[in-house]
This record gives C-alpha cells, sequence and structure tokens, in this order.
C-alpha cells in the first residue's frame, strides 16, 4: 500500500509535471518518436505490401522479412542501428531509437498489409478487370478499400508495439516515458520506474483506442456490418 | 452489335497435350439476339465468353464485335463497352448499392449527379426501389436483389452487348424463374447482343434466341434455335444433353402469355358480398377469386362458403394458387401447378396484378397439340449463324 501511495504521490507531484523532465515534455518526445516510427514503417511496408498482395509475386520475401522481423529482439536492433546512426547523424537521441522502432513497426504493417490484399476474393478483382478497370483502379478502388480493416488491423498492432519499446529509446540517451525507468533504476527510485512504467500503459492503451476509433471511421459501414451482420436481410 | 467468332482456339500455356479449352470455335451471335453457351463443366463456355472482353487471350482465331477485332482495342477501354455480370455477382461490399451500379460510368468520368441518377434509372429498371435501395450496402440484401442489382451495374454505361456467366446459378429455384422472366422483359425493350453461359439445358430454351451447345474439350456440338435443338439433334451428344423429355422440353418454348387466359369470377376485398356471389353462381368456375385493391389476387372463395350479404373480407379467401407470369414457360407453370396440387394458375403482371388464369387442363392440351406435329419455333427462324 505504501507503495501504491509513493507511486502516485509522485504522479502528483506537481515538480514532474513541469520542465525538461516533466511528464508533458516526456509524453510529447515519446509520442513523436513513436509516430515518426510509425509513419517511416508505414511509408516503407504500405506500398510493397500493396505491390505484393496485389500481383501475388513476392510472398516469400513478405514472409522471410515478418519472420526476421519478428525474431530479432528490439534491443538487439537497437544495438545493430547505434553505429551507423552515430555515423550518420553524429548524435545519439532520437535516431538509433528511431531506425530500431521503424524495423519493429515494419512485419505486422506487411504482413497485414499484403495478407488482407490476398484475401480480396479473387471473382471480385475479376469483375474489376471485367468491368474495365486498371490495374492501379482495381488496387485503390478495390483492393485497398475492401481490405482496409485487415490493413488498419497491422498498422494498430504495429503503433501499439512502437509506443511500448520507445521505452527503450532512453538506453541510448533517447527522451520519452523510459527516461523515467532507465534513470529509475540508475537512482533505484521505485516510485520512478513504477510511475514511468504505468505511463507507458496508459499510452498503449490510449494509442490501442485510437486506431480503433480510426478504423471504425475509415471503414465502410458495408465491410464492417458483413463480419457483424446486424441489419437483418429483406426478402426478395 | 453483331459478335463473330473465327476460328477461335485457346489452349492454356503448358497444356499442349491436353485437350484444348475451346477448339476451333466459329459462330455468329446476330445483333440485339441472345446466344445461350450451355454444357458440361469443362466444355469451355467461361472461356469463350472470357475471350469476348479479353480476360483470356486467345491462343488462335479472331473474335469480332461489329466487325472489329477486339484484340484492336485497349483491353481497359474494350471492358468499359461491354456489360459483365458473374455468378459470384462481384458486388463491391464497401460501396452501396447506388455505388455498385455507378462504377463503370464513373470510371468512364461521368459528372457526380449523372452518375447518380443513372443509378437510380437503372434500379428502377431492375425493378428495385432506387429511395429504398440506393444507400443500402450488398450485404443487406437478399441473393435475387444482388442479382439484380449486378444486371443493373452491368447495363449502366448502356453497353450494346452484354455477358453472362450464370448470372442466376447462385439462387434458388423460384426466384431464378423471376429473374429469368425479368431478364426476357428486359432483353425485350433493350435488345443487347447478349452471350449467357449456363449449365441448364432449361435456362438455355427458356432465353435464347439460340443455343450454342459445347462438348468437352471446347467443340462446338450444335449451334440451333432452341427449337431445332429439341425437334432435330445433330448428334447422339445433343441428344442426350437436351434429355429424354424432349417431348415435356417443348412446353419450354411456350410461355404462359401466349395461351388465351381465361378470367374466374372476381372481386375486390370490401365489395358487397351478395352481388358478388350471385356472379360466382352463373359462372361455370366454381370459386370467386378475391383482388386487393390494387388488383393484386389473395385466395379463392369456394362459391359455397360466399356470405349472402355483408362486406367481402380478405380472411375468407384461401391462397393457394402459385403466380406465374406471362415469360413463364409453360413447362415451369405445369411443374409449380403439380407442385402446389392445384388446377389453376394465377397470371399477374411485373406489379403483380392479376391478368388471368392457367389451368392444367390448358396446358395439358397444348402438350398434346404440340406432340401431334413436329415443334414450330416460337419465332420465324432467325438467319443462320455459321453451323
Amino acid at each position: 500500500m505504501e507503495f501504491v501511495a509513493s507511486v502516485i504521490a509522485w504522479l502528483a507531484d506537481p515538480a514532474h509535471w513541469q520542465g525538461r523532465d516533466g511528464i508533458p515534455i516526456r509524453l510529447l518526445e515519446h509520442v513523436e518518436l513513436s509516430a515518426a516510427s510509425l509513419l517511416a514503417g508505414a511509408a516503407i511496408a504500405l506500398p510493397f505490401g500493396f505491390l505484393v498482395g496485389h500481383s501475388g509475386r513476392g510472398a516469400f520475401l513478405v514472409l522471410s522479412v515478418a519472420n526476421v522481423g519478428r525474431a530479432l529482439p528490439s534491443l538487439a536492433i537497437l544495438g545493430l542501428a547505434l553505429p551507423f546512426t552515430i555515423q550518420l547523424f553524429h548524435v545519439l537521441e532520437f535516431w538509433p531509437a528511431f531506425v530500431a522502432l521503424t524495423v519493429l513497426a515494419i512485419p505486422p504493417i506487411l504482413t497485414n498489409t499484403w495478407a488482407g490484399i490476398r484475401a480480396v476474393e479473387r471473382d471480385l478483382v475479376e469483375t474489376s478487370r471485367g468491368m474495365g478497370m486498371s490495374a492501379t483502379q482495381v488496387l485503390w478502388r478495390v483492393e485497398i478499400p475492401v481490405a482496409l480493416p485487415v490493413i488498419l488491423g497491422g498498422l494498430r498492432t504495429a503503433a501499439v508495439q512502437v509506443v511500448a519499446t520507445a521505452t527503450l529509446g532512453a538506453y541510448v540517451a533517447g527522451g520519452g516515458f523510459g527516461r523515467y525507468v532507465i534513470d529509475g533504476i540508475a537512482r533505484n527510485q521505485l516510485d520512478r520506474i513504477f510511475a514511468g512504467a504505468l505511463l507507458v500503459a496508459a499510452l498503449s492503451i490510449a494509442t490501442e483506442l485510437a486506431f480503433a476509433f480510426l478504423q471504425r471511421r475509415l471503414v465502410s459501414r458495408g465491410l464492417r456490418a458483413a463480419t457483424e451482420r446486424t441489419v437483418p436481410r429483406t426478402a426478395t | 452489335m453483331p459478335v463473330e467468332f473465327r476460328h477461335v482456339t485457346k489452349r492454356y500455356a503448358g497444356d499442349l497435350d491436353a485437350p484444348a479449352a475451346v477448339e476451333d470455335l466459329s459462330l455468329t451471335v446476330p445483333a440485339g439476339q441472345t446466344c445461350v453457351l450451355v454444357g458440361p463443366s469443362g466444355c469451355g463456355k467461361t472461356t469463350t465468353l472470357k475471350m469476348v472482353n479479353r480476360l483470356v487471350e486467345p491462343t488462335s482465331g479472331q473474335i469480332l464485335i461489329d466487325g472489329v477485332d477486339v484484340a484492336r482495342h485497349d483491353p481497359v477501354k474494350l471492358r468499359r463497352g461491354i456489360g459483365y455480370v458473374i455468378q459470384q455477382i462481384g458486388l463491391f461490399p464497401h460501396l452501396t448499392i447506388g455505388g455498385n451500379v455507378a462504377v463503370v460510368p464513373e470510371l468512364l468520368g461521368w459528372h457526380a449527379a449523372r452518375c447518380r441518377e443513372r443509378a437510380d434509372e437503372l434500379l428502377a429498371l431492375v425493378g428495385l426501389d432506387p429511395a429504398t435501395y440506393r444507400a443500402r450496402y450488398p450485404h443487406e440484401l437478399s441473393g435475387g436483389e444482388r442479382q439484380r442489382v449486378g444486371v443493373a451495374r452491368a447495363l449502366a454505361a448502356d453497353p450494346p452487348v452484354m455477358l453472362m456467366d450464370e448470372p442466376f446459378g447462385a439462387v434458388d429455384p423460384v426466384v431464378r424463374e423471376r429473374l429469368q422472366n425479368e431478364f426476357l422483359r428486359l432483353q425485350a425493350d433493350l435488345a443487347k447482343t447478349v452471350l449467357f453461359v449456363t449449365h441448364d439445358i432449361d435456362e438455355a430454351i427458356k432465353l435464347g434466341d439460340r443455343v450454342a451447345v459445347m462438348d468437352v474439350g471446347g467443340r462446338l456440338a450444335q449451334y440451333a434455335t432452341p427449337s431445332e435443338l429439341l425437334t432435330s439433334p445433330t448428334s447422339e451428344f445433343v441428344a442426350r444433353f437436351v434429355g429424354a423429355d424432349r417431348g415435356l422440353k417443348r412446353l419450354s418454348l411456350r410461355r404462359v402469355g401466349e395461351l388465351p387466359l381465361a378470367m374466374p369470377p372476381v372481386a375486390r376485398v370490401g365489395d358487397e358480398a351478395g352481388p358478388a356471389r350471385a356472379r360466382t353462381l352463373a359462372d361455370p368456375f366454381p370459386y370467386l377469386l378475391l383482388l386487393d385493391g390494387l388488383g393484386r389476387p389473395v385466395g379463392w372463395l369456394d362459391r359455397d362458403r360466399i356470405p349472402t350479404e355483408g362486406l367481402l373480407e380478405e380472411r375468407l379467401a384461401v391462397p393457394m394458387s402459385p403466380l406465374l407470369e406471362p415469360e413463364t414457360t409453360l413447362r415451369d407453370a405445369l411443374s409449380m401447378l403439380l407442385a402446389a396440387e392445384v388446377q389453376a394458375g394465377l397470371v399477374v403482371d411485373p406489379r403483380g396484378a392479376m391478368v388471368g388464369m392457367v389451368t392444367a387442363d390448358q396446358i395439358g392440351a397444348t402438350l398434346r397439340a404440340e406432340g401431334g406435329r413436329t415443334a414450330e419455333g416460337r419465332r420465324p427462324a432467325a438467319a443462320g449463324g455459321t453451323r
């Protein structure tokens, strides 16, 4: 009980809500790093997933990338990225973590995009072609919108993983909520460690909810209800 | 626009020794007519269809639409000018019904307002109220409704040629019969050049101006009008495919609307019972048919059960006769009467209003008359195609 009270006290302390090491700044850093990594991951994985899903070729590559990506511990990627980014940017902080998190974001986005597009019924694709859609039109007007729930699912998984893992950025002098955990360990302050962990968990949950909302807004009602089947069928 | 196949052969790559999917096919579909391709599975009928809009490219030979080789068109542009309906319908699940119907007009760059207008027009044409259906999604519709949307969508840009691949294959027999009737009504108005694939010989006989019977290996076994096919099959294969009940099938050549329709005594819900009773008693037909305010049949009243006074009420009537349409074939009508174990079927117009009555006796008489002589075509013999 005493411990819980100390964590609450830590979180409630106004001193922890201001300045360079205050919660608002750390939140901003954490979100900044996560969002940048997610966007970069999406910028690489989405087009690649569209291409492989649409053409039906290169599935082996997708699966290999996904498996290797999943097998590599994020910490290891962080270590691998370190020398490169130091050479490139001559600083620590943001970049090594950015590279590691981007690599982390790619597999779920890539596999879901690919699988989502592969799962679009071939009949639907052939009718689209038969009606006179070009390959690009089939992709943008049919395959992507129909696969959207699955694609967004991939982005959601990636986002949550990235937010949770962004904590590691603090190892390489980055910012974010990880600072509290790492510094807490260094200073042997349990309340700080635990408060940091709580903040990361809260942000992960918020990310999950934000994507759920996005999914609800972006996915066509025709697709959502197709799985929920809330509307009764009418007779002919 | 006529569609002509000239020595078209399709062999799938790496399958050189296997029988061709389509073997040296030559036939002409005259403009504005319906040609039904029928045959067992693996006879190449779907491949034949897909070569017209170049979803499949022939190994050799030519396909001409209005005299122009399809290979000379850009496939994407070619397809926008050809209506395409498949069995799985392929409605876009993420688009509304209105959006689905407007797909091709949108591809053609029509203005949004014109696309919407056209979608409404077509939904009405296939018997779906635009106000009710336009904003719905495909999963909210029944199989029959979706099939209608599929046809509306294929008609959207008013293409002169339509390709239909088992479009009514996935619905139950009652709905299929109604969709076939609608197809015949639409086709009578629109006169598209239609290539229609089915494995159901009855559907082929009912819908086709000409029927192409195909055999396994993609060979054309016979290309003829439905009545020729029934009276003089040119090979053992065609005879077997058409079936042993060719006499009965000849009933498929005749439509209910061609018979002189009788009219039973009728009255409307809410009419005085007394005069209606008197009229029914004076009529040789022993039942009174009750209609609703829109002229749609409600049911029958035995003449002895008609009240002597008061108003006729809906609950008095017994609905039992199957509803037929003028386009229903006599064969389907007979099987519906047998299934319902009744003597008479009611013929209604597309709005459901009473047109007349057909009895099993009438159909029997037609069958006897047809059996006595060689059946003649239900239409003046069309100009012969190749083969």
